[in-house]
């Protein structure tokens, strides 16, 4: 069977597994949809939760990105597992022990305060939208390529998809699902990743294979080997990067506390009946992202050599374009990869440096997104291993953007309807409003997905930053310090996400000529500010709250029992 | 409240926070330590293929960070039995 038909087949299948399962837990009561009865086994919930974390980004484009910017990629490799170090010490057991759903009914209840209530919604809602605009892209690419369907209809299977199990399914169908998606996710990923790492080192793991000895016969290490072809390109060596000490430094702390405060994240903690449940689980969740995100850096490398290879030739003086590989011909058709015959010799010959600036030598430039997707055609590997890669990319999109919807569906229904505008609204009203929002989120995604604002990664900055310079100083503040008050907090949410928002919109929207560094406030990029935002607003905090009215007791008393293990049963059942 | 009495509430929450001291700790050094601001001083030893400032920031790292979570997850179980408040 050709590539086509085996992905048509291994996709369907995945799908009929998908499906099966959401309408096989369809969910009965609100407490269901929501957080699966608080019945979910810590391993099984582990395996949800890095399914739901690890998203299109982390599937498809994070391997590239890395591999394009070498040392520089492990900010996102260390920020993103990093934050789930704080998730599992700082935020998980407290928020678990706390049990209500969602991260706006904490900060609501926390800072006895409605109007912080709503600015957590809206942090919330805004973080979610960001994100799934990308991952509806992610399915929409996937299929185009590799069903050769327009992106438009690639876009609408995924809506049927995932109205599917989200909304009818509601969560104890997402968790299930999701470890279905999980096992496709993890499989696709190292299946290639293995076979590249024999085939380039005669290592098994590939974890240890970057590390190796090339098997040419040449006995160089790998990474020796990319480092020389970096700097002979033209490009900064592969293991030392290019950014400034101090915005690695920002970025990294910036995606740690941003990982750390996403809301769909913190809400998967819930769906565990103990709190000693749930730091387990959070302990099972790293280990399933780190099998991923230990393999991505070496992926990365691995695809990196094999593309200059391919393009430049084993000795550097470029394959004719006549004889090129059929990825390049794929991809060309896609406009992912595309060729200039500056010298007009015939053959292609990257190197550092735009295509399109007649100054610089390079005549080929290639998408970084589409390295995950490409790396198995780029080394030869058999039709089905090409076709398993697109059902993990979708799993992972799909998986992600469901967990998304969720968190705004509840966020509109519960948080804002329920506990804000209509408090008298039964339980059957809030399940109909639940899947009315996720619908009616799904159709935006969509809308999204088929015409992408120019910014998405740009966007996902900001989400990240809003969720850093908000969220985590608000719930870290709700649980460490007794004494923190509503005035305290809302004035250093609202300064935390003023200052962030403020400086990734100058730099990225209003003077986007100015984005470089000797702009920069301290040397941090806009993707780095976020760790800046955080401090402005644990300052701004200590210093108002320091200047107003005590914590009434009631509050103190319920900071004491989030700090106690113990009863989380009890407090769930409501 | 299931503490005998509020001195051994105190003493459960002193002892919580400085086991999630020590370890965020650790987590600092590993990847802002090693991993950052170390990272060319590191870079001079070798560690099989790999310069080990790199290594610690692509794989040392995570792995560490797994390690944590679990240490976390266990003495906490220890502590709450401790105290009388596991379930």
């Amino acid at each position: 069977m050709d590539v086509q038909g085996l992905t048509f087949l291994i996709v369907g299948l995945s799908f009929a597994m998908y499906i099966g399962i959401a309408i096989w837990a369809r969910a009965g009561s609100t407490n269901e949809f929501y957080v699966a009865g608080g019945g979910v086994p810590p391993l099984a919930n582990g395996m949800a939760t890095a399914a739901d974390w690890m998203s299109a980004a982390s599937f498809i484009s994070m391997a590239g990105i890395i591999s394009f910017a070498g040392y520089d990629g492990g900010v996102y490799l260390m920020g993103w597992t990093g934050g789930y170090v704080l998730l599992a010490l700082c935020l998980a057991p407290y928020l678990r022990k706390f049990g209500k759903f969602t991260v706006p009914d904490f900060i609501g209840d926390r800072y006895y305060s409605q109007a912080a209530r709503v600015v957590a919604i809206f942090c919330a809602i805004f973080i979610c939208f960001t994100y799934i605009a990308g991952q509806m892209r992610g399915v929409g690419v996937v299929f185009s390529r590799f069903l050769e369907v327009d992106i438009e209809t690639g876009v609408y299977i995924g809506m049927v998809i995932v109205f599917f199990y989200a909304v009818l399914g509601g969560m104890k169908g997402i968790t299930y699902t999701q470890v279905a998606q999980y096992c496709v996710l993890v499989f696709a990923y190292l299946v290639p990743a293995i076979f590249i790492s024999l085939m380039m080192t005669g290592h098994l793991l590939p974890q240890t294979g970057f590390g190796g000895t090339l098997s040419d016969g040449s006995g160089l290490y790998l990474l020796d080997k990319l480092d020389g072809l970096s700097t002979e390109l033209g490009f900064a060596q592969y293991t030392e990067g290019s950014k400034s000490m101090v915005d690695v430094f920002a970025i990294t702390g910036a995606l740690m506390v941003g990982t750390a405060g996403l809301p769909h994240v913190i809400v998967r903690f819930f769906t565990v009946p103990r709190v000693r449940d749930t730091r387990i689980s959070a302990a099972w969740t790293l280990v399933f992202i780190a099998i991923v995100y230990t393999t991505a850096p070496a992926v990365a490398s691995f695809a990196r050599v094999n593309m200059i290879d391919t393009i430049n030739g084993k000795d550097g003086s470029g394959t004719l374009y006549e004889e090129a590989p059929q990825w390049i011909k794929n991809w060309e058709r896609t406009g992912l990869i595309t060729f200039n015959d500056k010298n007009g010799d015939g053959r292609m010959h990257y190197s550092a440096g735009k295509v399109g600036d007649p100054a610089s030598a390079n005549e080929v430039s290639v998408d970084r997104d589409i390295m995950v997707l490409a790396n198995p055609e780029i080394a030869d590997l058999p039709a089905w291993v090409i076709a398993l890669v697109a059902a993990g990319g979708i799993a992972a999109a799909l998986s992600t953007t469901a967990g998304l919807l969720l968190v705004i569906s509840t966020s509109v229904s519960h948080d804002l309807l329920k506990r804000t505008l209509k408090p008298d609204i039964n339980d059957k009203q809030e399940l109909l409003a639940a899947r009315l929002a996720a619908m009616v989120a799904i159709g935006i995604s969509a809308y999204f997905g088929i015409n992408p604002p120019g910014f998405v990664a740009s966007v996902v900055a900001f989400a990240f930053g809003l969720a850093a310079a908000s969220f985590f100083p608000a719930i870290i503040m709700g649980i460490f310090s007794k004494r923190m008050n509503k005035e305290g907090a809302i004035a250093g949410m609202v300064t935390g996400i003023g200052f962030t928002a403020a400086y990734i919109i100058f730099f990225k929207f209003v003077s986007p000529e100015l984005n470089s560094a000797e702009h920069w406030l301290f040397g941090i990029s806009p993707e780095g500010i976020g760790l800046v935002g955080m401090m402005v607003n644990f300052f701004v905090a200590a210093v108002v709250q320091r200047m107003t009215a005590e914590t009434p007791d009631e509050i103190k008393e319920m900071v004491e029992g989030i700090r106690n293990p113990k009863g989380s049963a009890t407090a769930h059942a409501h | 409240m299931a503490f005998k009495d509020a001195e051994h509430a105190k003493a459960y929450w002193s002892e919580n926070l400085s086991l999630v001291f020590k370890l965020l700790v650790v987590w600092f050094v590993v990847s802002f330590g090693f991993g950052i601001l170390l990272v060319d001083v590191l870079n001079e030893v070798r560690f099989f293929g790999f310069k080990l400032g790199f290594w610690f920031s692509q794989q040392g790292a995570i792995y560490t960070f797994v390690a944590l979570i679990f240490v976390y997850a266990y003495k906490m179980n220890a502590l709450d039995k401790k105290y009388g408040v596991d379930e």
